[in-house]
């Protein structure tokens, strides 16, 4: 049985559906959607902060500090997600 | 990602979703609903990298140190509290607007 974006929603004939199966779908479509937020936000953020005034092409310098930014901006992103996580946790032992 | 968790499910058409019995809904709407709030936790993120990759990250280099990672997390914190000042100073006015 084929559902949207060619997926299958595990049918298989019997025309009973599996919730499991749906939602791994979904899944697979939020991280793709999230990961291209990701990239975006991170190419921004990244050109912003190693590209000056932009030249002919990408110089040694400019590549080196693009690497090392993708790296610090995952870095960045556990600390924020681990920092908001235990405010989280804080908030609810609160209520 | 709320819209791209409806859309998903929109995807197939009515006769699909009309082979789910009664418990598989339930059960599909409580894991949906548990999807939504990963997002949006994961939003919320993608709000703070925004605002405290600028504060608090200079130039990119091998790691982050103690000072950035600091700032990083005490970014998240005082951004929490700025929105619940607001919140509170906000139902504040609206409670005086009602007497």
């Amino acid at each position: 049985m084929e559902g949207g974006f060619g997926s299958d929603f595990g049918g298989s004939g019997s025309g009973k559906l599996d919730p499991g199966l749906i939602m791994e779908q979904v899944k697979v479509q939020i991280a793709v959607a999230n990961a291209q937020e990701l990239l975006q936000r991170m190419t921004d953020k990244c050109f912003r902060k190693c590209i000056g005034k932009p030249g002919g092409s990408l110089d040694n310098s400019e590549q080196k500090c693009i690497a090392m930014c993708m790296d610090r901006y995952m870095d960045a992103w556990n600390t924020v997600s681990r920092a908001y996580n235990s405010r989280l946790q804080r908030e609810r032992a609160n209520m | 990602i709320k819209r791209h968790v409806s859309d998903e499910l929109r995807a197939s058409p009515r006769r699909t979703m009309a082979e789910l019995d009664e418990a598989d809904e339930a059960e599909l709407q409580r894991l949906v609903t548990a999807e939504q709030q990963k997002a949006q936790f994961t939003a919320q993120l993608h709000h703070f990298m925004e605002l405290c990759w600028d504060k608090c990250v200079e130039k990119p280099g091998n790691r982050l140190d103690s000072l950035t990672e600091n700032c990083l997390s005490s970014c998240v914190d005082r951004f929490i509290d700025t929105t619940l000042a607001i919140t509170s100073w906000f139902a504040q006015i609206v409670q005086k607007g009602g007497q």
